[in-house]
């Protein structure tokens, strides 16, 4: 639940029946209704339950335990970046360069392992500060040198993606063999990649809802200017988010590296950003700052992985689906503007 | 006419003050025993000077009304006197003793809060979160959400803001409310000082009304320095106990407000309009 302006759980259920909803069964149905439509992620809920119903009907193995497996693991790189997408989006940025940080950090684990002898645990570390790091500077060229974060991360991202290809020379790399233990952990076993999706989702989603940091990520993305004359460190805030998604790319690239055995050059990329971004924005995140949902990002990531796993269920071709995706963040952005609109001017209340 | 300079300085302009009264004729136009004291502050924004050389006090308990033109560094002062802006040269003195305010946050810790123009609210947040933004009741790590929202509504109800819910985003609330909440945040931050930029800037009369009452309320309290910045002459006269001019990033009129008329400030702040346009026309 989105904490910004939506009501506190005791008072929604304090609230007397609205007028023109009615009593008795139907009345109590609007009325749960009316405080579904006050949730931000209320919309994608209903999407991802009606697209599993769907799937489920026309393709029964939708739901077995093996193709489960699979949408979670399509499911889970997606809603982790997106949780750092969505901290950036909700103060006012974006990071086009995570998905190059994805793709860096696995083979900085095994440069460290394989190369430097390292400690296969300390490899794993110094990856995800490089994630840190990434997002540090990510950050200072944004707050300090004042370049668009559009701007920045999309220069990042490209000497990122150089460094990569420079580095491992264009080929793939095996896990060292040091790290297949822990690695299992990180994303080896089947339910890893998602059980580490929904903690750090519902972590994130308590931090941003209930905390005076995501209160205060909330206030700079809605009145930047305001934000700082009420005293808040605005630099400060923009730094953790930016710190947090370059964390969050590099734990996935690591996470993906492992799940598929292999370091590979051509994973990450845009494709995981514009996913996170999407998936974030279905979600019910405004790209205009001020407002966002983790658990809603979280849903919209499980949407986007329904529809690429149901397709290839029931034999649709890959092809149209980038039209699916298109249509689906287009219909989801209309509706959340328009319910912006609605409850800013106090008719869903 | 030429206003005497603040804080015991002699007139700056060739005529003296209209009433024969020196602006530091009454006890509360002198500097001595001040909450808040600005000594010689200046500021430069590139070419672009926004104060030359500013004096002025503010006494316990007194409400004192900043006027001036568009342009004239009213708010630049107060963001100075905040702590938003640090000043490039002068004083600021607090009961006595010399302070620097390095930020909005340590300049509330110290006692002086302040109402922007632009009320710095969040559109996107309820009120009780923009009451407490930046104060927030924590049970770490935590916000403690019920105890804002309960002391919030406490707060509104006692300076008469009826509102039907703290839990509305401040987004659907009227110019008036929101410019109450934003004084609520600041009054209830153990201020000693409450600097209010432009609070009646675009109120109709019934808001205007309401800030205005809570401003008597707040005089009446007697432990409260506040400074106004208004355009409103006759509003100023009304509620502040003193008005300052503050014309070319200088104070250049000061007395208590029952010595002086919005005929007075009227009449000085045209005759520098007609100067400034002779001296163009001379130089043109």
């Amino acid at each position: 639940m989105s904490e910004t302006a939506e009501r506190a759980p005791e008072e929604v259920a304090a609230l007397p029946p609205t007028p023109g909803l009615g009593g008795g069964f139907w009345g109590a149905v609007k009325r749960f209704g009316a405080v579904l439509a006050q949730q931000r992620e209320a919309t994608v809920f209903v999407v991802a339950v009606l697209l599993v119903i769907y799937f489920w009907r026309a393709a029964p193995a939708f739901l077995t335990k093996d193709n489960i497996v699979n949408i979670s693991q399509i499911t889970a790189p997606v809603a982790i970046i997106a949780i750092g997408e969505v901290f950036l989006l909700v103060c006012g940025e974006i990071d086009l360069s995570v998905g190059f940080i994805f793709a860096f950090s696995p083979f900085l684990m095994h440069y460290l392992i394989d190369y430097y002898g390292v400690p296969a645990t300390l490899a794993i570390i110094i990856s995800l500060l490089f994630g840190v790091v990434a997002g540090f500077i990510n950050g200072f060229i944004t707050v300090v040198l004042q370049v668009p974060s559009f701007i920045t991360t999309l220069g990042t991202g490209f000497i990122l993606f150089g460094l990569m290809l420079t580095t491992s020379n264009a080929y793939p790399a095996n896990i060292p063999a040091k790290a297949e233990g822990i690695g299992h952990w990180v994303g080896t076993y089947a339910w890893a990649e998602i059980t580490w999706a929904i903690v750090l989702a519902l972590i994130f989603q308590v931090v941003l809802s209930r905390t005076r940091w995501g209160l205060h990520t909330v206030a700079v993305g809605g009145n930047l200017l305001g934000a700082s004359e009420a005293g808040i460190n605005v630099a400060r805030i923009k730094y953790a988010a930016f710190i947090m998604t370059g964390f969050m790319g590099a734990l996935v690239g690591l996470q993906e590296a492992f799940r598929t055995n292999t370091i590979d050059p051509s994973s990450g990329g845009y494709q995981p950003m514009f996913y996170a971004i999407a998936a974030a924005v279905i979600g019910g995140t405004a790209l205009a700052g001020g407002s966002g949902t983790v658990i809603g990002a979280f849903l919209g990531s499980f949407v986007l992985a329904a529809l690429t796993d149901g397709f290839n269920l029931i034999g649709i071709s890959a092809n149209p689906e980038p039209i699916i995706f298109g249509a689906a963040i287009l219909i989801a952005m209309i509706a959340n503007v328009q319910l912006a609109r609605l409850r800013r001017a106090g008719r869903m209340t | 006419m030429t206003a005497p300079q603040p804080d015991g300085q002699p007139p700056t302009g060739s005529q003296p003050p209209a009433d024969g009264q020196s602006a530091v004729g009454g006890a509360a136009l002198a500097a001595e025993g001040a909450l808040l004291q600005v000594e010689h502050v200046a500021k430069r924004f590139g070419a672009v000077t926004a104060l030359s050389d500013i004096n002025l006090h503010v006494n316990r308990g007194e409400v004192l009304g900043l006027l001036g033109d568009n342009g004239a560094g009213k708010s630049t002062l107060l963001k100075i006197l905040c702590g938003f802006q640090p000043p490039d040269s002068g004083r600021i003195l607090l009961d006595g003793q010399e302070v620097h305010l390095k930020s909005v946050d340590h300049a509330r810790s110290l006692g002086i809060d302040v109402v922007y123009q632009d009320l710095a609210l969040i559109d996107e947040l309820t009120v009780y979160h923009n009451m407490f933004l930046k104060r927030e009741k924590v049970i770490w790590p935590l916000l403690n959400n019920r105890a804002m929202r309960r002391i919030a509504r406490e707060r509104l109800d006692a300076i008469g803001i009826g509102l039907k819910s703290v839990d509305v985003p401040v987004a659907r609330l009227s110019g008036g409310q929101r410019q109450a909440i934003a004084v609520a945040r600041a009054v209830y931050s153990d201020a000693k000082v409450l600097l209010l930029d432009e609070p009646l800037a675009a109120m109709g009369a019934k808001e205007a009304a309401l800030i205005l009452d809570l401003i008597r309320d707040l005089k009446r309290r007697g432990d409260l320095s506040i400074i106004i910045v208004a355009h409103n002459y006759g509003q100023a006269i009304e509620i502040c106990d003193r008005i300052n001019l503050l014309q070319h990033g200088e104070i250049t009129f000061n007395k208590l407000s029952k010595d002086t008329s919005v005929q007075e400030l009227n009449d000085i702040v045209i005759e520098e309009y007609r100067r400034a346009l002779q001296e163009r026309q001379k130089s043109a």
